[in-house]
């Protein structure tokens, strides 16, 4: 018989409000097997866990139950606890009454009843816990990062000067990402390019870190220190080790017309390409898709052009598989479709364009020139309209329910470098709220409103409608004044949503890391743990987590990396002793179970068994313990019940659920 | 509704896997929202661990309605787990129903761990079906009881 303590928490008010602490103290206390049983205002506190391990050693615990917060929050704790104290860990159960009790529920009575029935559960469970002695696997000292925005790059530039290498994984021919396609940036009016390509040189540079351009994750598997992840580099036509990024072929290329992505399809591209001037690496790709050649199999211009031998029409994909510690997820974000937002005629007008657009039509390198000019007919525009919110905090199911977060702050920006460039453009902002939390951007949008008058009016527009001498009519209502508002403009520019890149799903899915309804990957804990995926290896970095401007990411950045390199410092891990085992008694080697396994742990041994006194050989299954995560599904699929994983036994289920129904 | 009815508190378990759905049962409650006291959830590591036969024990022994999250089909923590529970309890709520059971006693949920407010929704609107439903007497064990 085990004997065992129960030690209630009132975590300050937050159980103790709607749960009576001390009638669960003696509830618990009346239950089979409870020698100890205790109420303390903040179990965790250094003074409850020295109550634990006290009554641990003076009373000659052999399990301890602890009714508190999550076991997400604190078993870690209350096993490192029970540890010092001389108790295995796993002899540790956690009833959750805060999470699951007292936060939901209002009356006191019944939130007690429950709070008894769950540290029932706990106790019935401990009863038949076993000791657990975790083991030990080995860290790939390499970390990967998918995407290579300004997150990836940042993160990879942090772990490589750590002195760990980093290889980048990036789909499009360069990195750079999103910031690459900015002209200035907020609240400094920075010129984007002038800030992030010495970063981009520099991550090329770094003799810790490889860049595979082109490419995409396409498997991963393994665990935490020992991931496998194979890597399609794309056939880019050209050797990168010849190619001396002169540009030649570029120019000659007879294939003019495929929409430039990079210029957000605004102007055209050649078919072989590198996507912008300060592209890394300057090695082009061959757009197979539209390039003549691929498509006729006339044309070859480009290989007789270039004078180092450099095109090579018969590359094909390369997969790579290499090994990694830990992987960190950077795979950034486009703006939303706007397909469901026919109000604002964006696919009726050429005028109509979204802000990322107009950030490349500011640049002077984008399909104008940097001249602000109407895509239409190509005149300066007089009048400016922008509308702020366009699919961010939409509550119709159109659009997104959260705030993009840089719209407001971009906004401002776009408005405010237009006054200074043309002071004859009037410029109108259309905004729900202005938000502009952070470092110095307040006094930036205050500076856009007073310095260089820009006309903000608070209300939502209505309707864009093209006019017949191709200017726009933009009808919205002023909420300040109660009126409607009625502008006639020369070109309106929407604020779209921001949503996370379409990678990432699949991504989440190889990488068995969650994601949220939005599709942004969920962190470990919200607030604690921000920059790690609950799955062990996985780190989060830039706007795959959720909408962020470019210093946050860069602080995300550095904070992932951090977390990175502290695992990486790690010679080994321990892993988790919550393993599936077999019954050599009852298996009978039918392997059903190893077909299930998702980690390839199952393996059979012809093993030497005594079956009522008769002994013989027989095929049995042995799990690999450093390879079995813990799912159970072998558990289940065992026909004759010969499976069972530790620390969630069948029998222990049972116990809770028989607690539960009693 | 007789006045028995409406005194009729259920005895309902919920299996939550540890990745997901335990994830936004806490979400739920660090978020404040409400949902009866009826439900008390077990924790497995994923939803694929459930075994069918815990399931009927969890009737034997007299609950009045039994719902399984996991994580949603493809987000599972170990990439396939949940589409072996989706297929295991898709015959076992077909085996249920045909030997008798009212439907909806046994209940199939994918809830993310970022779902607080769903898996509040689903508790609520699940409490309230087997509310309606009433006491599980089809199959209970009745030497289970005193």
């Amino acid at each position: 018989m085990q004997k065992i303590g129960v030690f209630v928490c009132h975590c300050g008010t937050n159980i103790a409000a709607t749960v009576d602490v001390l009638r669960v103290v003696e509830a618990a206390a009346k239950e089979p097997g409870v020698v100890h049983a205790q109420d303390y205002p903040y179990m965790c506190s250094e003074a409850g866990q020295a109550l634990i391990a006290s009554a641990i050693r003076d009373k000659g615990l052999t399990g301890i139950v602890v009714c508190s917060c999550s076991p997400r929050m604190h078993e870690a704790t209350f096993r490192k606890c029970a540890e010092r104290a001389g108790l295995n860990p796993y002899m540790v159960e956690i009833a959750n009454i805060r999470e699951h009790c007292s936060w939901i529920h209002k009356d006191m009575e019944e939130a007690t009843q429950k709070a008894i029935i769950l540290a029932r559960a706990a106790i019935a469970k401990v009863h038949l816990n076993t000791p657990l002695a975790a083991g030990h696997s080995q860290v790939t000292k390499r970390a990967l990062v998918i995407g290579g925005g300004i997150a990836g790059i940042q993160t990879a530039l942090d772990i490589a000067e750590a002195g760990y290498p980093v290889d980048i994984v990036e789909k499009n021919p360069s990195i750079g990402g999103r910031m690459a396609q900015l002209d200035k940036t907020f609240p400094t009016l920075d010129c984007s390019a002038c800030i992030l390509t010495p970063k981009m040189v520099e991550a090329a540079a770094h003799p810790n870190i490889r860049i595979f351009t082109y490419s995409e994750v396409e498997r991963v598997t393994g665990f935490v220190g020992d991931f496998t992840v194979d890597i399609r580099k794309h056939a880019r036509s050209v050797d990168m080790d010849k190619c001396t990024g002169c540009g030649l072929c570029q120019e000659k290329c007879p294939s003019r017309k495929t929409p430039d992505e990079f210029n957000r399809a605004l102007g055209t591209r050649s078919a072989i390409y590198t996507p912008f001037a300060q592209a890394i690496p300057n090695v082009p790709v061959i757009d197979r898709e539209h390039c003549i050649k691929f498509k006729t199999g006339k044309c070859g211009l480009c290989q007789t052009v270039c004078a180092a031998g450099a095109i090579d029409y018969t590359q094909s994909d390369e997969i790579v598989s290499e090994k990694y510690g830990a992987i960190v997820v950077a795979t950034g974000f486009d703006t939303i479709k706007l397909d469901r937002f026919g109000e604002y005629a964006y696919d009726q007008s050429k005028d109509v364009i979204t802000s990322l657009e107009l950030e490349r039509i500011m640049n002077a390198a984008g399909p104008t020139g940097g001249h602000l000019e109407r895509l239409s007919d190509g005149r300066m525009p007089r009048e400016m309209v922008f509308i702020q919110c366009v699919g961010s905090r939409c509550s119709d199911g159109r659009g997104k329910s959260y705030c993009s977060k840089i719209c407001c702050m971009y906004t401002a920006k776009h408005a405010m470098l237009i006054r200074d460039k043309y002071p004859d453009v009037n410029v109108t902002v259309f905004y729900i709220d202005v938000r502009t939390p952070g470092k110095n951007f307040d006094e930036f949008y205050r500076r856009a409103v007073e310095q260089y008058g820009v006309n903000y009016i608070k209300g939502q527009v209505g309707k864009v409608a093209p006019l017949p001498d191709g200017r726009l009519r933009v009808s919205g209502s002023d909420l300040i004044d109660g009126k409607a508002v009625e502008i006639t403009a020369d070109m309106v520019v929407l604020a779209t949503a921001i949503e996370p890149d379409p990678s990432a799903r699949r991504l989440a899915s190889m990488l068995t890391a969650s994601i949220d309804t939005n599709d942004f990957l969920t962190e470990a804990h919200p607030k604690l743990r921000p920059v790690e995926s609950p799955t062990a290896g996985v780190y989060l970095s830039g706007v795959s987590q959720g909408p962020k401007d470019i210093p946050e990411t860069v602080s995300q950045a550095g904070a992932c990396a951090a977390k990175v390199i502290g695992l990486l410092a790690k010679d080994r891990l321990t892993t988790n002793p919550c393993t599936a085992h077999s019954d050599q008694l009852l298996c009978n080697g039918c392997s059903a179970c190893a077909n299930v396994c998702p980690y390839g742990a199952i393996s059979y041994e012809q093993r030497e068994v005594n079956d009522h006194g008769v002994r013989g050989e027989r095929r049995i299954a042995v799990v690999n313990n450093a390879l079995c995560q813990g799912c159970g599904a072998c558990t289940v699929t065992c026909p004759s019940g010969a499976m069972d994983l530790q620390g969630f036994s069948n029998r222990q289920l049972i116990a809770e659920v028989d607690a539960i129904c009693r | 509704m007789s006045i028995d009815d409406r005194d009729f508190r259920p005895v309902i378990a919920a299996f939550c896997c540890n990745w997901c759905s335990y994830a936004g049962a806490d979400l739920a409650g660090s978020s404040r929202m409400k949902y009866p006291a009826e439900v008390k959830i077990i924790r497995v590591p994923c939803s694929c661990r459930v075994n069918p036969m815990f399931i009927l024990r969890t009737f034997e022994k007299g609950a009045d309605g039994v719902i399984l999250c996991g994580c949603h089909p493809g987000d599972c923590h170990y990439s396939t787990g949940n589409y072996y529970t989706r297929r295991r309890m898709a015959s076992l709520i077909s085996l249920m129903e045909f030997v008798g059971l009212e439907r909806g006693r046994v209940r199939v949920e994918w809830v993310s761990a970022a779902e607080g407010a769903k898996f509040a929704e689903t508790m609520n609107e699940f409490v309230e079906h087997i509310r309606a439903l009433g006491k599980n007497t089809r199959l209970e064990d009745l030497r289970c009881k005193n």
